[in-house]
């Protein structure tokens, strides 16, 4: 057995110790039955279908370090690097798996824009109503978040409620001397006819690697709408793996963009179940990774309502001997009629040594519905470069702006000005091209 | 200006270009016919500096430079220009923002500061209606679902802009209509100099009616096999090339 997984195994009796007052709760509860799912399954390995081509090892054969010191290390001027700058935000920050008061805005004016533990606290009959509905324990990494899940972000908005700002989620791990390994649990709850935006990122400040197992439950009521962004931007010891549950009810619409632009390992399991009809799902993905990093987009889409549309665009660049992996799974239940689930998946790689794997996998039990799927892995259009070069652009800026055309069609999807140039900036940068324009 | 010394070229092992001496001084036009497959596309991309193509013998020259040890786009900055005879569809880049790229990118190789935007957009403007050109098309992905003529007459458009020595042509004609035809044909005349060449491929002799050229080559089977003045495109026009080929193979 991995040497982390017994770390894992023997702190989860020094955690339960320290919850007092939290034993009789539902969410102790729901930790017991996770931790023993988890200590049954232990990590998956690559003869589990879902992690075929995605290789855990190099980053589990770390032993991790679980509990860290609270300390007020992080200062604002060094975070204030990480905020969007231009845009007025609301903020919950977490340093090394600790709520960061003193560099975030919350609220529990209109809506709770808090933490995790907050909740647990102080709305514990939401917490027993939301926490752990939709997380299936079925997969270890959730049930390890759900063992020993204490904090993250909490948001809740009432019915006809317009979030007014969009919501930053920062987790930042400050240096360490050992790797470490962090669990942040959120849940988002978006009332009838609410609407927010929220933007998620993981920020290693260390040169030691940094493992996140981030788990998330994200409610939608009737006429919700989210929009959800995670920029993966991380650095190259860092690795995450991010479970994100979506319940859609009737109406309601989730827009989820996540760019995938850095770090050592990235999975992301988005998990999108709609449940009543006319919910929408979008999803845009951006991948763009060099060196030897890996990109993981496990997506799964859950038609079980009738009158239901999905959306799945997902474009990667992969460099150097990079990594890329996305696997689509629709699923349409026998009476999910009249639904329109749409994936398409575009790769482009740069070097004969980066590997991609892409693979729709759907699962269709009813029969009037409109699914259509496509994958396409290819080469720099040589055509292309060979017309720009003539016009007098040099091969690396040629290659870099068909680059940024390719992402473009994503990049645009993002909806606030700020961010979206964050992201063409940092695409742009892995490309090592500046450009004065907007595409 | 342009040297070429007998030039041979293959792909994949096959010889496409077997033999072809051209020399193109400044001022003049040159016009190379030939039937399809010939290799007229072939030399226009090997002046260019597309890569894939085995220079098995002989040399080309631009300005005293040896253009083969050169990249495409440092043979663009030389002065060389090629309208495609099939322009690229390049979803996602603005005609604008492509040529903008493109002339600030030739004035960093002479040392130049970008161009002004005002200025630029100034240029833009001009040519535009030089070639009757909806402004449109400045905000429209470049070539994408643009009509075959449409393509075209942007890659004169382009032309325009860039304002270069040596403008190949290949069959900037075919696809365009009979006015298109005369608004193509006015511009190249307008930014015809005495310091620049162009060298036309095309088909047809109606576009030589327009632009007359100096010399006319008959470019087959990889061969240059006979020059002429601009009557000669007249002969191909009413005889078409069996004539030529009968006199290949004697
Ligand atoms: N990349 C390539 N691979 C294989 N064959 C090629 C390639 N490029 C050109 N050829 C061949 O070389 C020959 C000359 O082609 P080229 O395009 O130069 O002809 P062309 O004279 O321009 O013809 P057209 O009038 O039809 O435009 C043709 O037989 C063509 O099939
Ligand atoms: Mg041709």
């Amino acid at each position: 057995m991995e040497a982390f997984k017994e770390t894992l195994l023997s702190s989860f009796i020094v955690f339960e110790n320290q919850l007092n007052g939290q034993k009789k709760s539902e969410l102790h509860k729901l930790r017991q039955k996770a931790f023993e799912a988890f200590e049954k399954y232990g990590f998956p390995t690559r003869k589990d279908e879902d992690w075929k081509y995605t290789n855990l090892k190099p980053i589990i054969k770390h032993d991790y370090k679980i509990f860290h010191p609270k300390e007020q290390k992080l200062q604002l001027d060094e975070a204030r690097k990480y905020f969007l700058s231009e845009t007025d935000t609301y903020r919950i920050v977490f340093v090394d798996g600790y709520y960061a008061s003193w560099l975030s805005l919350t609220t529990h004016h209109q809506y709770d824009i808090c933490t995790f533990s907050a909740l647990i606290n102080r709305y514990p009959e939401i917490a027993d109503e939301y926490v752990g509905k939709l997380i299936n324990h079925g997969d270890s990494f959730t049930a390890l978040n759900t063992a020993f899940a204490r904090e993250g972000a909490y948001i809740f908005v009432p019915d006809n409620k317009i979030v007014d700002k969009p919501i930053e989620i920062l987790h930042f791990t400050t240096p360490h001397a050992l790797p470490a390994f962090q669990q942040p649990r959120s849940l988002l709850v978006l009332g009838k006819n609410s609407r927010a935006t929220v933007i998620e990122r993981h920020i290693s400040l260390s040169a030691n690697p940094v493992f996140t197992n981030s788990a998330t439950e994200v409610f939608l009521h009737t006429g919700a709408i989210l929009d959800h962004y995670k920029i993966q931007t991380d650095h190259y010891e860092a690795s995450l793996i991010d479970n994100t549950v979506y319940q859609l009810q009737g109406y309601s619409v989730l827009n989820l963009t996540t760019a995938s632009l850095g770090g050592k390992f990235v999975r992301n399991n988005p998990i999108v179940k709609l449940i009543e009809s006319m919910a929408e799902a979008h999803l845009w993905g951006l991948t763009k990774i060099d060196s030897s990093e890996l990109a993981d987009h496990h997506t799964s889409i859950e038609h079980i309502a009738p009158h239901c549309q999905s959306n799945e665009l997902y474009k990667g660049i992969f460099g150097g001997r990079s990594t890329g992996i996305f696997n689509g799974k629709v699923y349409v239940a026998p009476h999910a009629q009249k639904t329109n689930a749409f994936q398409q998946n575009n790769n482009i790689v740069l070097s004969d040594k980066a590997t991609v794997n892409t693979k729709p996998q759907l699962e269709i039990f009813a029969n009037d519905v409109k699914c259509s799927h496509g994958c396409t892995v290819g080469q720099m259009d040589e055509n292309a470069m060979f017309y720009l070069r003539q016009r007098g652009i040099a091969a690396d800026k040629a290659r870099a702006l068909l680059l940024l055309a390719f992402a473009g069609e994503i990049v645009d999807k993002i909806q606030l000005p700020e961010l979206r140039q964050y992201v063409k900036r940092i695409f742009n940068q892995k490309n090592h091209i500046d450009f004065d324009f907007d595409l | 200006m342009l040297k070429i010394k007998n030039l041979h070229v293959s792909v994949d092992d096959t010889p496409i270009l077997k033999g072809i001496s051209l020399e193109i001084k400044k001022g003049e036009i040159h016009a190379i016919m030939g039937p399809n497959g010939s290799g007229k596309s072939t030399l226009s991309n090997v002046i260019a500096g597309k890569e894939d193509y085995q220079i098995t013998q002989g040399t080309i020259e631009f300005e005293g430079k040896d253009l083969l040890e050169l990249s495409a786009e440092e043979r663009a900055h030389l002065g060389i220009f090629l309208s495609f005879q099939y322009p690229v569809e390049i979803p996602g880049v603005s005609v604008t923002n492509f040529i903008k790229t493109a002339i600030n990118e030739n004035r960093k190789a002479k040392g130049l500061e970008p161009m002004p935007a005002k200025e630029l957009l100034k240029l833009i403007r001009e040519r535009m209606e030089l070639l009757n050109m909806d402004k449109s098309f400045l905000s429209r992905s470049l070539n994408e679902g643009f009509s075959g003529g449409e393509k075209k007459r942007n890659e004169i458009f382009q032309l325009s802009m860039l304002q270069p020595k040596l403008a190949i042509l290949d069959e900037t004609d075919s696809g365009l209509d009979i006015d298109a035809l005369r608004i193509v044909a006015k511009g190249v005349n307008t930014l015809r100099t005495p310091e620049n060449a162009f060298l036309i491929i095309t088909h047809y002799q109606r576009l030589l009616e327009y632009i007359v050229p100096d010399f006319v080559h008959v470019l087959y089977n990889g061969k240059i096999v006979k020059t002429g003045s601009k009557d000669l495109a007249l002969a191909l026009e009413e005889k078409g090339y069996d004539w030529i080929k009968e006199e290949v193979a004697i």
